[in-house]
């Protein structure tokens, strides 16, 4: 039987989590089909059939599935999933959202936040904040897995021609409704993508003082990250914490300013490649898990090291 | 301290919800707290890799579950809720954080008592039972625990029950009718419409929760609590995962200090070559 993978997009691009979460599907092996699901997304669908490795796309194109309201995405995707193995979805907010339901519908376990497939039933995820790695197997008849897109290759984007086939759309539920979104727009790379990460804690006093972090992330390509304490501050925005309970990210260069390391903050950023941390505090706990540890005030160190890179 | 205000008038008498059974004047709200690990406890494996070592480590809430029994109290302090009742599924011992949950605000209390270990699945099904038994409008859970880090519950109880669902809620408005939500979201926040009944999942920004008072403390130990079993609920508890291992993560190697910013640039560049 083939592998569902859920396709993550906002109606008019896919999200490149898509392509990691494919990386996770053909680390378990077998036929891989994607879901399209949205409004409006027919060239989202079009794109993903040139995934290399999908050989069928499913495309469920209707104003129901416009914003992923789990009330209507998670019975279709239930209706589908019947005919699969394994029903994969980024442990994104979005995957987060709608796959449980999915779960509870079919009546098996959801296996949370995999970071690596030992064979078809048996995976690793983390738990207690990445304290511990939990090996677990499946005995389900349909595996319901989010994935942590973070710990697959993303396969290429290229290659594949798979076949575009419509599916049926359900009626819209009503239990729920869209009202507004507030998407924050940069053109700084995205905190699950970006090579380079800089990341503010409680030690940046103000959101003006973020800035100092913006000018270093473009001067080195990469995006800007918070700690929890810098979000509940309202020096950054939510969409930028880093943790536990956050976005977890794995650049190939995490520099920590300001952040004592908190487990819930390691969390989210001790797989990155290279781990820098400035903290005034020679006994933080950052510097723990970091490879250089700088101990200076932040205000004289990140403007010293914007002017050197 | 802040309790009811019998003075305030209810926003919402007279107006026509479309309750979930029950009467206009009451709007009951369930909430589920977990029994965890406390929040700065850094866990260990045990050294069978069967799991890791909980003996004699402070357990508490679950930090996203105070935010939902705050919410709850709010709530009810706003005149929206008429009664907040706490539910938590796990052993004995959480009967501790029924009273905490109870000394925040919380009316009454239910314990589901299972020495079993309970998949998030199992806890959904005896929520949907207590739901069922307790016809509440609304039912707010925290987001994920942080012990299983599953973030799960919620959501199926959701589509057990048939409710609306809005998870990873930071703001929550009620209007006629309905309920209006912000939600944390990958890309930024967003803005849903709920019509009840609903269940909700807290994420960090929702409150901040209140501390006990001594006094609300030791009322709290006079608030009912019914304790319950899977069994009389008519859930059986089983799962389709088994735990094969628990190990601990791979560790880092230990890193240097570098005395100023140019040897931290030369590091970078000659040693990592990462700019
Ligand atoms: C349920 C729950 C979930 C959580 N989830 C997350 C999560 O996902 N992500 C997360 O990050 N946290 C999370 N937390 C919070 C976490 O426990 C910590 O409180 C938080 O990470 C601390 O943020 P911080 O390091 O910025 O602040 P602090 O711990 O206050 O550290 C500030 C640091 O800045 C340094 N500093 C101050 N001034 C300067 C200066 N001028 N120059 C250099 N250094 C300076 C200080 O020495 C200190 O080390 C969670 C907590 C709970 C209970």
């Amino acid at each position: 039987m083939a592998i569902l993978v859920i396709a993550e997009h906002n109606n008019s691009a896919l999200n490149p989590a898509t392509l990691n979460t494919v990386g996770a599907a053909s680390a378990i092996g077998g036929d891989i089909h994607l879901l399209v699901a949205g409004s409006g997304c027919a060239a989202v669908a079009e794109t993903a059939a040139k995934i290399a490795g999908v050989s069928q796309v499913l495309l469920a194109d209707d104003a129901a599935y416009a914003h992923q309201l789990p009330e209507n995405v998670a019975p279709l995707i239930a209706g589908i999933a019947p005919s699969y193995s394994h029903v994969l979805a980024p442990a994104s907010t979005n995957g987060k959202n709608y796959l449980p339901c999915v779960a509870a519908l079919l009546d098996v376990d959801q296996i949370s936040d995999i970071i690596a497939v030992l064979s078809a039933d048996t995976f690793k995820r983390p738990i207690y904040a990445g304290n511990a790695i939990a090996t677990v197997r499946s005995s389900a008849l349909i595996k319901v897995i989010t994935v942590r897109t973070t710990a697959f290759e993303a396969v290429a984007a290229e290659g594949g021609s798979a076949s575009v086939e419509a599916v049926a759309a359900l009626a819209d539920s009503g239990k729920s409704s869209f009202i507004s979104e507030d998407i924050a727009k940069s053109d700084r790379p995205d905190l699950g993508s970006a090579k380079v990460i800089v990341s503010g804690g409680r030690g940046l006093l103000s959101s003006d003082n973020f800035q100092l972090l913006y000018t270093l992330a473009d001067k080195l390509g990469g995006a800007v990250g918070a700690s929890r304490a810098a979000v509940d501050a309202g020096f950054a925005a939510n969409d930028l914490q880093v943790g536990q309970t956050g976005k977890i990210v794995a650049p190939d260069l995490y520099i920590a300013v300001g952040i004592s390391g908190a487990i819930q903050h390691l969390a989210g950023m001790k797989d990155s490649k290279v781990i820098v941390a400035i903290n005034k505090d020679p006994e933080a706990p950052i510097f723990q898990v970091a490879d250089y540890g700088l101990v200076a005030d932040l205000f004289e160190a990140v403007p010293e090291l914007t002017q050197a890179v | 301290m802040k309790g009811m205000h019998p003075e305030q008038p209810c926003r919402f008498a007279g107006v026509n919800f479309p309750l979930y059974q029950g009467d206009e004047e009451s709007m009951k709200v369930l909430v589920a707290v977990k029994r965890v690990v406390d929040y700065n406890v850094k866990v260990r494996v045990k050294a069978d890799n069967s799991g890791v070592d909980l003996a004699n480590v402070k357990m508490s809430m679950n930090p996203f579950c105070e935010i939902a029994v705050e919410e709850a109290v709010r709530l009810k302090e706003k005149g929206v809720v008429t009664e907040v009742v706490v539910v938590s599924i796990g052993p004995n011992a959480a009967q501790e954080q029924l009273r905490t949950a109870l000394a925040l605000g919380g009316d009454r209390a239910i314990l589901v008592e299972t020495e079993a270990e309970v998949g998030s699945l199992t806890v959904a099904k005896l929520l949907k039972a207590v739901v069922d038994q307790e016809q509440p409008q609304l039912v707010i859970l925290g987001k994920q625990a942080i012990d299983s880090d599953n973030n799960q519950t919620g959501q199926m109880l959701a589509a057990l029950t048939g409710f609306a669902q809005g998870t990873f809620i930071s703001k929550v408005e009620a209007a006629e009718g309905s309920f209006t939500i912000t939600r944390e979201i990958d890309g930024g926040l967003q803005k849903l419409a709920l019509k009840l009944p609903a269940i909700l999942t807290t994420d960090l920004r929702l409150n901040e929760p209140r501390y006990a008072s001594l006094p609300n403390i030791m009322k709290a130990k006079k608030k009912p609590l019914d304790v319950v079993t899977p069994e009389s609920l008519g859930v059986e508890i089983r799962s389709t995962l088994e735990l094969v291992k628990v190990e601990a993560p791979e560790e880092r190697k230990p890193g240097i200090k570098v005395a100023s910013v140019a040897e931290l640039v030369d590091k970078l560049k000659n040693e990592a070559k990462v700019i």
